[in-house]
């Protein structure tokens, strides 16, 4: 195993997360309740993902300079290490939702139309499709060279539709996300008091640390793989 | 002998994760079972998602572990 100071403080700032994460003290919210604490666990995937995503996209512009194999792989693993935290931030953001949004005296089926029309749900949506066809993208083009090339302009092109998808546009249409207008109490990311600042931001930082960590096994799993197919 | 080694210490882990429950009961009156009952019992909770993070942290280190000693062996 490769010793690194910074998968140890990737473990322990996640226990500090789940503990303090759950003990801490929260602002009390009408409606949100205790769930606010999902703050620590969903947001974060999807502070992990744009992370995730930018570190792909360096990769890639790497790659397109040197043309050297090496980033092309490292462009590929750090994407679909995001793809995967955007879908678990989806997931858990859809329980969140079906909890706070909806109305809990009809039935969740019944009003499925009208929550899954959220903007910030849609554009989601949109911006992970766009890097699930990244990796079909991928494995269509059958020359190794091409392949990276291709993949590579696409995936700066794949970064660049994050920010219309899920930063720009569901801020403009009224949303029940927070961090929209229409959205009651604001967005908690931007005003919650210091108590939950102290967790939310190791926590960013830790779920990143664990993304990052599993995208260098997958790296030193495709290096290894290439060596062999090379000799 | 090695192999052999190997599975005893997996069969010993897993006795050990099969028992601990009863290790926690047997503890009912200790002051650690007192905060576990405390708060709505939210401590359990925090126990489990804890037990659950390590494990998967366990998984991933080992994953390391093992593609460390591959990386080796093809150097």
């Amino acid at each position: 195993m490769h010793k690194s100071w910074w998968k140890i403080l990737s473990v322990v700032l996640l226990v500090y997360t789940f503990t303090a994460g759950l003990l801490g003290e929260v602002p009390k919210l009408p409606l949100l309740q205790e769930t606010i604490r999902n703050l620590y666990f969903h947001v974060c995937m999807w502070f992990g993902m744009m992370i995730l995503f930018t570190i792909s996209v360096v990769q890639a512009i790497r790659y397109l300079r040197s043309f050297d194999l090496k980033y092309d792989i490292y462009s590929r693993q750090y994407a679909i290490v995001g793809i995967v935290f955007g879908l678990l931030g989806y997931i858990t953001g859809g329980i969140w939702a079906s909890f706070t949004w909806a109305d809990q005296n009809k039935s969740i089926i019944g009003q499925f139309g009208s929550i899954a029309r959220d903007p910030k749900l849609i554009g989601a949506a949109i911006a992970l499709l766009i890097y699930f066809a990244y990796l079909i993208l991928r494995d269509s083009v059958q020359d190794t060279d091409k392949k990276a090339r291709v993949s590579a302009v696409y995936n700066i092109f794949a970064y660049t539709l994050l920010f219309p998808a899920i930063w720009i546009i569901p801020r403009i249409l009224p949303s029940l996300h927070p961090g929209n207008p229409g959205a009651e109490g604001g967005n908690p990311a931007m005003e919650m008091d210091m108590k939950m600042r102290v967790i939310f931001y190791p926590a960013v930082i830790g779920w990143t640390l664990l993304g990052v960590w599993i995208a260098t096994i997958k790296i030193r799993l495709a290096l290894l793989k290439e060596k062999k197919w090379l000799s | 002998m090695v192999i052999m080694r190997n599975a005893f210490k997996k069969i010993a882990a897993a006795l050990l994760l099969l028992f601990s429950p009863a290790l926690l009961f047997a503890q009912n009156n200790t002051g650690m079972a007192d905060t576990m009952r405390s708060n709505g019992r939210i401590y359990v909770v925090v126990a489990v998602m804890t037990t659950i993070l390590l494990g998967l942290i366990f998984y991933v280190s080992r994953l390391d572990r093992k593609i460390s000693k591959l990386e080796k062996e093809t150097k």
